[in-house]
């Protein structure tokens, strides 16, 4: 065999072993964590509170929790982030102001989330006096979603055809009237897909509220927005790192951490699913 | 009427934009108004170059020298795993495997990459320190290697889905002149396509490193966590994220240690904020 033949089959042996290694160390990660997590998974365990300082019972309200983290925070940042895509691109002017807005943009998207939680206890927890609490938390992870939203519903609202947005202006619709009757609902769903995928990333962040909402260990769901939570991820964490009994504590972090993946999972798929749909129907 | 509801609409989207402004500088600001003052009392010289890091001790020492090069090593050690094993994935998805493959690679990487940072920490620090410990007659599992490896596996995806992105935009043309000269696949791969891709794939190293620096739950879980200069790669590290993170608790409102632990969010977000620099320049440059 030639020498370019062997480097040839040397070369592609070595890209093949990449993506094998890569594949076989994904699916043990995730075998690990489905079949650890399984064992403890029960409606009992769902749906019953912590029990005997966390080693045992359920973990119901680190879901409520984080349901109401990630459901007010995209509430609050979901709208900030389509009118901000709007102007970006319906808009766009002066161009000054557009380019400073996206390095700010960009710049956010790139800041450690931890950062956004010392933020949200610098400004809301401490010279607000909002306090540790759900409140706290929404604001600091509605911050932490704001760029992909913005991007998300800017490449949405990129996708609409010009000639829709002519045709509306022909027609005899001002600007505004054809921004939200043609071209936000045209654009909705890949919007959605977006704020679908914010929600995956908002579910999953603890370094965030860690010192703004998350609280280790509360029998009492909360019952407003001044109150501390429980939350999934922070629950992993706390469970691994605190406490003494780790026999115990170890299989419940498990079944939180197979529960916590299961959701963002399923957010993904929803979203690369709904996207999909879009493509196949779209008719221009 | 119609032309009050015109500007209005104008109006209420360009403050929402306006925001986005106001936002990084309130956290930029916030970050430098609770630091800053940490350097009335400790030098710059000897918060960035001072090995001791003692921030509760009676005389408390305040140098992040050992904690930065947690970060780095911890980082440098994530590229080297995910480099690799992201480009080759990149690579393998977009020359070589099947079209079907290549379909379903692209959702699955996107999926992967939606997994909690706290879930692999989690396994690292459940599942492959202990491995770790037995494989290598260790003291610990929670070091360097262990939290590189996992940290490296969080971030193949982003370096795979934005390599395979600019792999699969090289012109088939190019691919197709290599062939037409000779060329094996290989050939064509290590000197024509990837070449032609660099600056995206070095965009997607350069995303990683960010994530990678940036990144608290998995240090905070799989480092170890113990302030000193690593003499190997099987010794316990205290990355600055996870200072940050383990430390806040501990911490009254405007003391010392509470100011320390936000200069050291200045020095990371003047990190990742360089970083994110290089990024843009690297994609300008392309464009």
């Amino acid at each position: 065999m030639s020498k370019r033949k062997l480097t040839n089959h040397l070369g592609i042996g070595i890209i093949i072993l990449t993506f094998l290694i890569t594949v076989v160390f994904l699916i043990v990660f995730i075998l690990r964590i489905f079949y650890k997590g399984y064992s403890v998974l029960s409606w009992e365990f769902l749906f019953s509170s912590p029990k005997e300082a966390m080693t045992a019972g359920g973990i119901y309200p680190a879901i409520v929790g984080t349901f109401w983290l990630t459901a007010l925070s995209i509430a609050l940042a979901l709208p900030m982030g389509i009118m901000t895509a709007i102007y970006l691109k319906c808009f766009g002017r002066p161009w000054w102001f557009v380019k400073t807005v996206r390095i700010a943009i960009n710049t956010l998207a790139g800041i450690p989330s931890i950062i956004y939680g010392l933020f949200g206890m610098a400004v809301f927890v401490n010279l607000l006096k909002l306090d540790v609490s759900l409140i706290s938390g929404a604001l600091t992870l509605a911050i932490l979603a704001l760029p992909v939203i913005i991007n998300a519903s800017e490449e949405a609202l990129r996708q609409v055809p010009n000639e829709f947005r002519e045709a509306s202006l022909a027609l005899g619709a001002t600007e505004r009237q054809t921004i939200l009757k043609v071209l936000v609902p045209t654009a909705l769903p890949n919007i959605l897909t977006g704020a679908i995928l914010a929600i995956g990333r908002v579910a999953g962040e603890t370094a965030p509220i860690m010192f703004t909402a998350a609280t280790f260990y509360t029998r009492i769901l909360p019952k407003s927005l001044s109150d501390e939570v429980m939350a999934l991820p922070y629950h992993i964490y706390a469970l691994m790192t605190e406490g003494t009994n780790s026999a115990k504590q170890v299989p419940i972090a498990y079944g939180s951490a197979l529960v916590l993946m299961i959701l963002a999972l399923a957010i993904s798929a929803i979203a690369i699913y709904i996207r999909f749909q879009i493509r196949k129907k779209r008719k221009w | 009427m119609n032309s009050y509801k015109e500007k209005l609409f104008k109006v209420v989207t360009y403050t929402a934009s306006m925001f986005t402004i106001v936002l990084l500088f309130g956290i930029i600001v916030s970050i430098f108004r609770e630091g800053i003052p940490l350097f009335r009392v400790v030098s710059l010289k000897d918060f960035l170059g001072g090995l001791a890091w003692y921030p509760t001790h009676e005389n408390p020492q305040f140098g992040i020298r050992t904690l930065l090069a947690g970060s780095v090593y911890v980082t440098l050690g994530a590229l080297m795993v995910a480099i690799p094993l992201g480009l080759g994935s990149a690579i393998f998805v977009s020359e070589i495997a099947r079209p079907r493959l290549r379909e379903l690679a692209k959702p699955v990487i996107e999926l992967l990459a939606g997994i909690p940072s706290v879930v692999y920490g989690l396994f690292g620090m459940a599942f492959l320190a202990p491995l770790i410990r037995e494989w290598f007659n260790l003291d610990t599992g929670l070091n360097i290697f262990t939290s590189s490896i996992i940290l490296g596996i969080m971030i193949v995806p982003i370096i795979a889905s934005m390599s395979e992105d600019a792999i699969s935009n090289v012109p088939k043309a190019l691919r197709e002149a290599s062939y037409a000269l000779g060329g094996t696949k290989w050939e064509t791969i290590a000197k024509v396509v990837v070449p032609s891709a660099k600056s995206g794939i070095i965009g997607s190293v350069l995303l990683g490193f960010g994530r990678a620096i940036g990144e608290t739950m998995v240090v905070l879980m799989v480092a170890g966590g113990s302030a000193q200069m690593p003499k190997s790669l099987f010794q316990s590290v205290r990355p600055m994220t996870s200072t940050i993170a383990a430390e806040m608790g501990e911490t009254v409102v405007g003391d010392l240690h509470y100011r320390s632990l936000f200069a050291i969010a200045i020095v990371l977000f003047g990190i990742t904020f360089l970083s994110n620099l290089i990024t843009e320049l690297v994609f300008l440059k392309r464009r």
